[in-house]
């Protein structure tokens, strides 16, 4: 299959289940709510190392968020739902506690399991915290220096899907660079998904375990390396000198597929030789995006 | 259950009518609604005697007519819709657990004393004893929302646990007397002794007010929750001005008498004002 000059492999990318919660971050300007959301999603590019992976979905107008302010939407993965709990608790009480002016709400209020995080922090308030219902949603009132924090008492946590990926094979650098970053303007625009990685992007993909290393998860992927063609089992077509990867985590599969869809089309471009994806022989993972499947239109995942 | 009630003979004393519910006239025909009992001063007395039953098309309950001596109406309801076109008497969705009244013109006192879910919207007035305890009672509304578009009278909130009293006009004396938490708005002026006792809980006004001298003022700010809360408020129909919603509120901190952790809040100044 070729895209625009691009040869499309006949491959899939391979991703995993994950447990994922919503949340909205709102300040009294957009600056205020996204300086809450980078801190909030900062260092969390992979379980591996991060034990969670995060970023922004999308801003959010004032008549999409729940105090009618500025905000910010924001997915928060984790591999088991036991951890997700810790996870907020540690981001939301280290980066929008600490915010001027942010709140933070439940982004999936129809989720039936609930993870206690408001209830968790509103101990900071040190027995002047007060709650508030209001239309069936509790809300923990945490006074401060500046006045109030308000939290939602609970927040939604439901499966989602963390490892959607493909890969930019290009002729150079500069041309995987700027179809990695066209591939990313795109996906910005779906809802569901988050790219964990600094701008959206990984230049570090990895393979599970070590060739030298028994201590090792994961090392450097490299089959895919340039540098290591000669020396290596390299899958690089002849003509690539570098490869940049796109991870997606999303909050379920056609998120995922929507985003990959789009991403994958906009990096089609001059400069860029081939579009693969990164699996690990359908053994690991339960979602398998096939990538022809999803640039003809139809069901990406088997 | 669909049924339309009209009221064809008007009561000259209190008719106690706590079968106008969902629930106990689930599954009756017309007929047999009608001959259920009420009270009637000191007399039992049918239904039927003073409404005419007929079919209702939507799945609600509908009465119309002066209802202002049928008291108790929706007394206990746990789901389902009871629409009023007229006015209704006391105790008007007392202990409700759920569900939803409408009340299209004025209601007596005790409307919704100790229910603890559903929500009650009354178009006109309200009597005293708004979402109150009941007499001898320390605890009144537990949960649930009432909303009452025009004035009421005194001791709204009496007692109250949980829940939201929202009050378009003014409120009487002793508003959230004895309060141990829950939220009351008043969009008008708040009477004499707002708070008295009161343990926790939010009391917001949008005028100036003479607070009791066991309430110490805190700060001017602009708390977050009640953006919440008057947004919500505003769906609901009642008139929240956008300066009401971004403004800041004087927080009076009170009853000292008792355990001092209850707030007046006052609006102070709309943005830029």
């Amino acid at each position: 299959m070729i895209v625009r000059g691009v040869l499309i492999e006949d491959t899939f990318a391979e991703a995993f289940t994950m447990r994922v919660a919503r949340l909205i971050i709102t300040g009294r300007t957009p600056r205020w709510a996204r300086e809450a959301a980078l801190k909030l999603t900062g260092f969390a590019t992979s379980v591996i190392g991060c034990k969670c992976e995060a970023g922004i979905e999308r801003e959010l107008a004032e008549r999409d968020t729940p105090d009618g302010r500025p905000g910010v939407s924001v997915l928060l993965l984790t591999m088991d739902k036991e951890s997700l709990p810790q996870r907020l608790i540690e981001r939301v009480g280290q980066t929008v506690l600490t915010c001027p002016t942010t709140a933070c709400f439940d982004g999936l209020p129809q989720a039936p399991d609930r993870l206690p995080v408001g209830k968790a922090l509103r101990a900071f308030g040190d027995g002047f915290q007060a709650s508030k219902v209001v239309g069936e949603r509790r809300y923990w009132r945490l006074p401060v220096m500046e006045g109030e924090f308000l939290v939602e008492e609970t927040f939604g946590m439901q499966k989602g899907v963390g490892g959607g990926n493909f890969l930019i094979l290009a002729e150079d650098a500069d041309a995987a660079l700027e179809a990695a970053e066209a591939a990313v303007a795109t996906i910005a625009d779906q809802p569901g998904v988050i790219l964990p990685f600094p701008g959206g992007v990984v230049r570090s993909g990895s393979k599970v375990g070590s060739k030298r290393y028994k201590r090792m998860i994961a090392t450097t992927n490299d089959a895919y390396s340039p540098t290591l063609r000669a020396v290596t089992e390299s899958q690089l077509p002849d003509g690539v000198n570098s490869v940049l990867e796109i991870v997606l985590d999303g909050v379920d599969g056609p998120a995922i597929e929507s985003a990959m869809r789009v991403g994958i089309d906009a990096a089609c471009r001059p400069g860029v030789k081939a579009i693969t994806a990164g699996n690990y022989g359908g053994k690991l993972g339960p979602h398998h995006f096939h990538l022809r499947r999803i640039m003809n239109g139809g069901p990406a995942t088997a | 259950m669909s049924l339309a009630l009209t009221l064809h003979t008007v009561p000259t004393v209190p008719l106690e009518a706590e079968v106008l519910s969902p629930a106990r006239l689930a599954g009756l025909s017309a007929p047999e609604a009608a001959k259920l009992t009420v009270v009637y001063g000191n007399q039992r007395a049918d239904l039927g005697d003073f409404f005419k039953v007929g079919k209702g098309a939507d799945g609600e309950l509908h009465l119309t007519g002066d209802l202002a001596r049928v008291k108790r109406v929706g007394m206990g309801m746990a789901e389902g819709r009871i629409v009023v076109h007229g006015s209704a008497g006391m105790h008007l969705g007392t202990g409700m657990t759920g569900g939803e009244i409408v009340v299209e013109g004025d209601a007596g006192d005790w409307v919704g004393s100790e229910m603890t879910g559903g929500r009650i919207t009354v178009k006109g007035n309200a009597g005293h004893m708004v979402g109150s305890a009941t007499r001898g009672s320390a605890v009144g509304v537990r949960g649930g929302e009432i909303l009452i578009f025009g004035n009421v009278g005194n001791e709204a909130g009496s007692g109250m646990r949980r829940g939201l009293i929202a009050i378009g006009g003014d409120s009487g004396d002793f508003a959230g007397v004895n309060m141990l938490a829950g939220t009351i708005v008043v969009l008008g002026r708040l009477g004499w002794r707002t708070g008295a006792g009161m343990a926790r809980g939010s009391i917001i006004s949008m005028h100036p007010a003479e607070l009791l001298p066991t309430f110490a003022y805190a700060c001017t700010y602009s708390p977050l929750f009640l953006r919440l809360c008057l947004l919500h408020l505003g769906r609901l129909g009642l008139p929240v001005a956008r300066s009401q919603v971004e403004g800041r509120y004087q927080r009076w901190c009170g009853d000292a008498v008792e355990l001092n952790r209850g707030e007046v809040l006052l609006l102070d100044s709309a943005p830029g004002a």
